[in-house]
């Protein structure tokens, strides 16, 4: 795959599984692959940002992103593990704009950090809201005392 | 409108937060403005006349849909998605149970397959003519809307006809259908279908040479191919701007691949321009329909995996099987083998994705929507900055989004 010669350490892993391409990328190195993949490798929409919480186990967070290339009419999914303890990765605004609003979806209901995004604010939930209702350990009913 | 020269305004500054100054007024549109289709608030700096600076502000209808996807199992969860997009009710279906059929390796019959093809598309022109409708309202031309929803009306009674449902239908289940296609179906969609081209001219004789209308929408709300590919923006307004990208011939899902249908662009990227994409794509929807109804293959409508699929009332009455697999399936529900997808289909609004994860058992571990509706938005500041505040109505309209979809 053309990532791995674009940077050796940056895929730790990867799966092909029902016609669907799975590429594990180090945290540190996601701002840069998802720029060669859109510029080098034509991927050009980025389709979605999101999380997955795996609590309890650690690392404890994925966040995944859909790319698209629109001339190859491909898919390939991007998936950095990142740790429960104070999670942070860095923002891919940078490369996509349209980053903006599912980063701040994913900050709002995981309450992972992206480090150097221009806006990081709650999208959903009111700006006074306590907790990310997303993550396994937020109950589904309740009422806040 | 104003004489002044429009003031330049570079998109980046554009998605800024809107502030007062000496010149400036910040404006408060929403959450209950009429034209935002929902709840919608829209934060306007504005330098007279024009607005420098937009700031959506959303989540008025946010419902925690995704966490509630993770309480109940894969078949229950068919119901969910409804909710999401109510304008578009089957086509959310369709995301959803392709995505778990992906999951389980289900192979679903031609019949299914077939009904399923038919279905979506009559939401689309029913999704289509809703838009239509408010969206003429919004920019002034009443009448428009009392015609597209007396046909909007006929598709809903066909819904009602197959599902019992008009708008929250649930119709297509995994593994199939819901129910067994009702009798002399064929009939009413046929008259519907037969009769359905013609009003569309009307639509178009009302539309299309008015003058206030092409007066409203040309050259209005335009934004350049690549900053709505950055943004995320997808559907009939990448479609307005030249790209064809269409997801049922890029990616045909549910043997659209057997179906003939041309997906129509424009080049002028303007509200007009999207006007004509959707009300071409109605015409290639009943197209659509059309060589459905024709050649919908004889057989059997739910697949044959009896630990997925509720058996027949008939043989629960007669088999201890099937007793015991009907017992199984409603108390606990079917366990979907662990894995990942991230399955796309072509909504009315654009790309719609249900990314499922799940962990084995019977309840899906994680489900993010990817909604159109969501990416659409985004657009909004770029494409309205250095407009006049008149025509932020016909550009919003433009988008065609619906805030159930964006909130979830």
């Amino acid at each position: 795959m053309a990532v791995e010669a674009f940077d050796t350490d940056a895929v730790t892993a990867g799966a092909f599984d029902r016609g669907e391409l799975t590429l594990e990328i180090a945290p540190g190195k996601i701002v840069s692959v998802c720029g060669f993949l859109k510029y080098d490798q034509k991927f050009v929409r980025l389709s979605s940002v999101t999380a997955v919480d795996r609590y309890p186990s650690e690392p404890r967070f994925e966040v995944v992103y859909h790319l698209h290339s629109v001339e190859h009419k491909q898919r390939v999914r991007l998936k950095c593990r990142v740790y429960g303890a104070d999670p942070a990765i860095e923002s891919v605004t940078s490369v996509w704009r349209g980053a903006n609003w599912y980063e701040r979806e994913v900050f709002d209901l995981f309450g992972i950090n992206f480090l150097n995004h221009p806006d990081l604010r709650r999208i959903m939930m009111p700006d006074d809201w306590q907790g990310h209702p997303l993550r396994k350990d937020y109950p589904v009913t309740g009422h806040r005392i | 409108m104003s004489d002044q020269a429009i003031p330049e305004v570079s998109a980046a500054v554009a998605e800024e937060a809107p502030q007062s100054g000496p010149r400036r007024m910040v404006l408060n549109m929403g959450p209950q403005h009429p034209s935002t289709h929902g709840v919608l608030r829209l934060l306007l700096e504005l330098d007279g006349e024009t607005i420098m600076k937009c700031q959506p502000d959303i989540g008025y209808l946010h419902t925690g849909i995704e966490k509630e996807f993770e309480q109940k199992n894969y078949q229950q969860d068919v119901t969910l998605t409804d909710r999401v997009d109510y304008l578009a009710p089957l086509s959310n279906n369709l995301g959803w149970c392709l995505a778990t059929e992906k999951l389980l390796g289900l192979e679903i019959p031609p019949q299914a397959q077939w009904m399923r093809v038919m279905l979506t598309e009559l939401t689309r022109i029913q999704s289509h003519l809703v838009w239509l409708g408010t969206h003429a309202i919004d920019i002034g031309a009443m009448s428009v809307f009392l015609y597209c929803f007396r046909e909007r009306e006929d598709i809903l009674r066909i819904f009602e006809m197959f599902s019992g449902q008009r708008m929250m239908t649930s119709y297509f289940r995994i593994g199939g259908l819901a129910l067994e296609p009702p009798r002399g179906w064929q009939h009413r969609v046929k008259k519907f279908i037969d009769a359905f081209p013609g009003k569309v001219d009307e639509y178009e004789s009302l539309l299309t040479n008015n003058r206030i209308w092409t007066g409203r929408t040309k050259g209005v709300g335009f934004i350049s191919l690549e900053d709505m590919l950055d943004l995320g923006v997808t559907g009939p307004m990448l479609r307005a701007a030249g790209l064809k990208i269409d997801a049922r011939k890029d990616e045909p899902y549910t043997s659209y691949e057997k179906f003939d249908f041309e997906v129509p662009t424009k080049t002028e990227n303007d509200v007009f321009a999207r006007y004509q994409v959707r009300v071409e794509e109605m015409r290639q929807s009943a197209r659509i329909v059309k060589q459905a109804l024709e050649g919908m293959p004889e057989g059997p409508w739910k697949a044959d995996a009896p630990h997925v699929v509720l058996p027949d009332r008939e043989k629960m009455k007669t088999q201890m099987e099937a007793l015991i697999y009907h017992f199984k399936i409603v108390t606990e529900g079917f366990r979907v083998p662990e894995g990942e997808v991230y399955q796309v289909v072509e909504s009315p609004r654009g790309e719609l994705a249900y990314y499922v994860v799940s962990d084995g058992t019977a309840k899906p571990y994680r489900v993010h929507m990817r909604t159109p509706s969501f990416g659409n938005l985004q657009c909004t500041p770029t494409m309205i900055a250095g407009s006049l505040i008149a025509d932020v109505i016909a550009s919003i309209g433009s988008e065609d989004f619906v805030l159930g979809d964006t909130d979830r």
